[in-house]
């Protein structure tokens, strides 16, 4: 094999000039969990800890914590932030009162996807808060104030830390860290508290599809946050979850993943997408995102399930018994959930309904594999 | 951690053990590999007769989280595959270097031998 290299877990023997790479405030916790440490996205983040299957297993089965301060905040306030979040998001923005949120889209003007997006509402047309991918944090912010209708759109990225707090046994952990009943939050809402004196905010939200919620917390209090969760979560089963099962967890759920699934090209009905997409505002890109809708969808986003041995990954080709290509992998794995591999493609509409036969080619081998319905795991 | 290496096996600096015995060459993937890959769920192997040259993809290797070649220590005959990789790929993971076994070459020629590492050049590579 190639490429394998002991990957540093010592923080301190990382520059900051190093290759610029970014760390979070976590990252001593991180090195003290032993954790293996890979750049992502111009961070320096937690690949794994004890090792991706045991991580996934814990999310599904107890909590887990993970370090996703490397995601972007960015604040819209002024009484012209529900006209600019309107303009800029596919969602209605309008129907979120105090303290709800939801998932939502940053078109482009060429019929494609900036970013993915939550957006928490603080206040009604006064005060947003947008979480965005980190890849995409500095296109997004330089996106949003180029067609900013008037509000005041500030990065804040590098004023939160946030750790997502995931599982069956999440929220208990929250009212035993918070002293607050997190347990009875509804989904995708927001409650601001302090930790310690920290301003935090816990948001009920997750990539995993298990419950749990998203804590913004002051950056300077992002460290101690984590090690009261680990103490207090003991006897929870908490661990530290790193970005392999993060992906293995999301990809059980099919959630897209900004760079696989969606991209500056990609359609939101194709992607599956079409729910945060409210057709009665106007907003960036409309008139193209609803053209290629009218026009009829000439390729889907589909889960799907290998019939003969292989396992499919990210770009390679789907294509027909005799070899015609149909589409292509965004997203594969062994899914250690189902114990079989998994995977996510674009294919041509025709094939995309369940149960319809497709072949994955794998480094030339057609391997049979059939379109199923998703997400591949189902949860309460 | 401390991995098992043993002595009298010769190394690649991509993370392959070979034991030599004459002519014939037993292959696989040493403990620091497993452990820098992860739970390995599936394994592709050539064919007994298919040929095989020295630092060249012979197969391929997949955990969860990725896809890897695996690369010839020595250029020859693949001779034996070992089967039970293909429906207990974990075998890789508990014990690399004996059990996990992947081929058995026929080397073409043992001056080959000298591109490969011993165990106490392997050690240092991989505490570098």
């Amino acid at each position: 094999m190639q490429g394998l290299t002991r990957l540093a877990c010592n923080c301190s023997l990382i520059s900051d000039s190093e290759e610029n790479v970014k760390k979070t405030a976590l990252c001593h916790e991180h090195e003290k969990l032993g954790a293996k440490m890979v750049e992502f996205a111009g961070w320096l983040m937690p690949i794994q800890y004890k090792g991706l299957r045991e991580e996934h297993d814990n999310v599904r089965k107890n909590v887990g914590l993970f370090d996703v301060s490397h995601m972007g905040e960015v604040r819209v306030k002024g009484p012209k932030s529900l006209e600019t979040l309107e303009w800029l998001t596919t969602n209605l923005v309008s129907k979120l009162q105090t303290g709800e949120a939801h998932y939502s889209l940053l078109p482009n003007d060429q019929g494609g996807l900036v970013d993915d997006i939550i957006v928490y509402c603080v206040t009604p047309n006064e005060d947003y808060l947008v979480c965005v991918n980190a890849s995409n944090k500095d296109k997004d912010f330089e996106w949003m104030k180029k067609n900013n209708r008037g509000a005041q759109i500030t990065d804040e990225s590098d004023l939160w830390g946030q750790i997502a707090i995931q599982g069956p046994k999440a929220l208990k952990l929250c009212d035993l860290v918070f002293g607050f009943p997190v347990s009875e939050m509804k989904s995708f809402t927001i409650h601001h508290t302090n930790f310690k004196g920290f301003k935090a905010i816990i948001a009920t939200t997750g990539y995993t599809g298990e419950k749990g919620c998203e804590v913004f917390i002051e950056t300077k209090g992002s460290a101690d946050l984590w090690q009261t969760l680990l103490e207090k979560g003991q006897d929870l089963g908490v661990q530290a979850i790193g970005l392999g099962a993060r992906d293995t967890l999301r990809t059980e759920m099919k959630y897209s993943l900004y760079g696989n699934e969606i991209d500056d090209q990609s359609n939101p009905y194709e992607a599956g997408l079409g729910w945060v997409i409210k057709p009665e505002k106007d907003f960036m890109g409309r008139a193209l995102i609803l053209k290629a809708k009218e026009q009829g969808l000439k390729r889907k986003l589909i889960g799907f399930k290998m019939l003969d041995k292989g396992i499919p990954r990210h770009g390679y080709s789907v294509v027909t018994e005799s070899g015609e290509k149909l589409g292509i992998v965004t997203s594969g794995t062994h899914s250690p959930t189902l114990d079989e591999p998994i995977g996510i493609a674009y294919v041509d509409a025709r094939h995309s309904a369940t149960g319809s036969v497709i072949y994955v080619d794998i480094r030339g081998r057609k391997v049979k594999a059939t379109v199923t319905p998703t997400p591949f795991i189902q949860k309460p | 951690m401390a991995y098992l290496i043993p002595e009298d096996y010769y190394y690649s600096k991509d993370h392959e053990w070979a034991q030599v015995d004459e002519n014939i060459v037993t292959v696989g993937i040493t403990e620091f590999a497993q452990d820098q890959l992860g739970e390995i769920v599936y394994v592709e192997l050539p064919e007994e007769g298919q040929k095989v040259t020295q630092n060249q993809p012979f197969g391929v290797i997949e955990s969860v989280k990725a896809v890897s070649d695996l690369f010839a220590p020595v250029s020859g005959t693949v001779i034996e595959v070992n089967m039970g990789l293909s429906d207990d790929p974990s075998i890789l993971n508990d014990d690399p270097v004996n059990q996990g076994w992947l081929v058995r070459i026929e080397m073409d020629t043992e001056k080959e031998l000298a591109n490969l590492m011993r165990a106490p050049d392997y050690k240092k590579l991989i505490q570098a």
